[in-house]
């Protein structure tokens, strides 16, 4: 038990270091940049409209000069305590809007997150019962395709057959236009986010289905399950009783460890249909110029990410213990 | 007809991709020119028989600027799954074979790379380049080896214990040599492959980048480019916009994940009876 606790700890660590490290690597990147978060922005619509002390404060924030490993200390420092610095775009803290934007993201991403996970096993198990039959193939073929298929061509599909064609789903945005915030319900919420989730579950399902695949194949072909066969055990109850429990965990670990996936699949899918998600903020910020609030979304993103395989981690060192003895090199 | 062999049969797939990825590639390289022709006399129209996959408001002919952006795309992903996956390999094997300093240094990096969503690196690269087509082609071409990386690291680990590679330690051969003469052209065969699935990957990175608008300026046919123009047409029903183009890219990602998996097919000994 105390070995569990060291053990996580230290993962813990890792993974406090490894955000540190996100963090000076993008910072590293946007400092290299030639493109001046204030030179890029003065010629827009949003600096022009600010005030003179706010652009001087702006350089103050930005230490216009100073050398980068300071400018980083200062920012990580700010970040550290919870001030993550000033939208360029938004005009607002970027640790409101990301709040913002976080939940409206959270919402697809959860559902397509828990959507993908539980029908690709679905289709795993299914489809690695029998290796070679036509259902395999058919699944195997699917998940190959679908592996194949830009997620952003995939919701513009959709866009054009259940929007357009179809007008059964909104074309975008989180909410119906010109509704006040108090008069949108939740079934307007769901509404809007059926199609960016449906499709962002479909293109997470492939690596799971090819994974859950092989692994049951593996389970049937072991000998624990020719013996069950040997007893008279049913296909059914085999799969029941032995190939469930056996897949089910790296199952939920790969889910674990691909938040990444779903999270840069989502970039996209909220960019087609203008969902104002933590997706669409971050391709907002990087094409103009909003520094901070770029910084703020790899970080947070990173957390998630990172805070996804420590999970994954855990329940595999937990549950397994030979991977805690034996992996740690 | 009798069954095809399997070796075969892997062997005319992989013959098949790689010709119709070539043909794609010179075609778009030969209509470079066409592609940017504006014609206001044939624009808006639907996919038929003089323009199959249509034109668009500009009456340009949709299935040229594909190809053109086709090939882009796929010249993008030759040199970014070149550069990725030498340093797959250079990463890989440095990690197994120089200690265990340079192993932890190595595997902090590929875990670095990989703990920040893909696109969102690609945005901050493409912007640390000011935003240009060379941004979208370094960021294509650094941020693709950390699997293969992985790989080839397991790999090395595994052959150092290989009593061919110890035999050679004792008759004091250096490291270097070692290394170049006998763990190379072992590993060869799965670079190989890797490089080759590394092609869908880095084609349908610089798809969605371009898509996301970084990197190529709006009038250069990329297919990323001619499916967020098309978005805008999508409500007013040009349906052909966005689907042939989006059809042509699945279709060359999916030839190359073929070429790639019946490489592999080819090259394992083990398969050899299939």
């Amino acid at each position: 038990m105390k070995g569990n606790v060291v053990w996580i700890g230290k993962q813990m660590i890792r993974m406090i270091l490894l955000i540190f490290f996100v963090s000076a690597a993008a910072f590293m990147l946007v400092s290299i940049s030639p493109i001046d978060p204030l030179q890029a922005n003065v010629g827009q619509a949003a600096l022009g409209t600010m005030s003179q002390e706010q652009i001087e404060k702006l350089q103050v924030y930005w230490g216009v000069g100073e050398p980068p490993v300071e400018r980083f200390l200062a920012w990580a420092g700010d970040f550290f305590r919870g001030d993550m610095g000033i939208s360029l775009l938004y005009r607002q803290p970027v640790s409101k809007v990301i709040g913002v934007k976080l939940v409206n993201s959270l919402w697809l991403m959860t559902i397509a997150w828990i959507l993908s996970g539980i029908m690709g096993f679905i289709l795993g198990i299914l489809s690695g019962i029998r290796e070679g039959s036509f259902l395999d193939k058919l699944i195997k073929g699917y998940s190959l395709l679908i592996a194949s298929t830009p997620a952003f061509w995939l919701a513009l599909v959709f866009l054009m057959i259940f929007s357009v064609w179809l007008k059964l789903f909104p074309i975008g945005l989180s909410v119906p236009i010109g509704v006040e915030t108090s008069g949108v319900t939740m079934l307007d919420r769901i509404h809007h986010a059926i199609l960016p989730a449906v499709t962002l579950s479909i293109t997470g399902i492939a690596n799971i289905t090819l994974h859950t695949r092989e692994k049951m194949i593996e389970i049937m072909e072991s000998d624990y399950v020719l013996f069950a066969r040997a007893r008279g055990e049913s296909t059914f109850s085999i799969v029941k009783n032995h190939g469930l429990r056996n897949a089910v965990l790296p199952a939920v670990t790969l889910q674990f460890a691909s938040i990444s996936e779903i999270f840069g699949g989502s970039v996209l899918v909220e960019q087609v249909f203008s969902y104002p998600g933590l997706g669409q903020a971050a391709v907002t910020a990087g094409l103009g110029s909003d520094v901070p609030l770029l910084l703020g979304i790899t970080v947070i993103s990173a957390v998630f990410v990172f805070g996804g395989n420590l999970i994954a981690n855990i329940l595999y060192g937990i549950i397994d213990p030979r991977i805690r003895r034996g992996g740690v090199r | 007809m009798k069954r095809l062999n399997g070796r075969i049969w892997a062997a005319v797939l992989f013959g098949a991709a790689i010709l119709f990825l070539t043909l794609v590639t010179a075609a778009g390289q030969m209509c470079m020119e066409e592609s940017l022709v504006t014609d206001f006399s044939r624009k808006n129209m639907a996919p038929g028989i003089s323009y199959i996959f249509g034109t668009d408001w500009l009456g340009r002919d949709m299935f040229i600027r594909t190809l053109t952006g086709l090939s882009l795309s796929i010249r993008i992903g030759l040199l970014a799954a070149g550069v990725s996956s030498v340093f797959a390999l250079l990463l890989g094997t440095m990690a197994a074979t120089m200690g265990r300093t340079v192993d932890s240094v190595i595997t902090w990096l590929i875990d670095l790379v990989m703990g920040i969503p893909h696109i969102l690196l690609l945005i901050l690269i493409s912007y640390a380049f000011g935003k240009g087509f060379k941004g979208v082609v370094v960021g294509v071409a650094l941020t693709h080896w950390t699997s293969l990386a992985r790989v080839m690291r397991g790999e090395v680990m595994q052959l150092k214990e290989a009593l061919y590679i110890k035999a050679a330690q004792k008759l004091g051969m250096g490291r270097f040599k070692l290394v170049w003469k006998h763990m190379i052209p072992h590993l060869f065969p799965q670079f190989l492959v890797g490089l080759i699935l590394m092609f869908p990957h880095a084609i349908l990175h610089e798809a969605s980048i371009t898509f996301l608008g970084f990197g190529l300026p709006p009038e250069q046919p990329a297919v990323g480019v001619i499916l967020s123009e098309s978005m805008k047409y999508l409500a007013m029903g040009r349906w052909w916009l966005a689907l042939f183009p989006g059809l042509l890219l699945v279709l060359t990602v999916v030839l190359f994940d073929v070429a790639g998996e019946s490489l592999r097919k080819l090259l394992d000994p083990a398969g050899v009876h299939k």
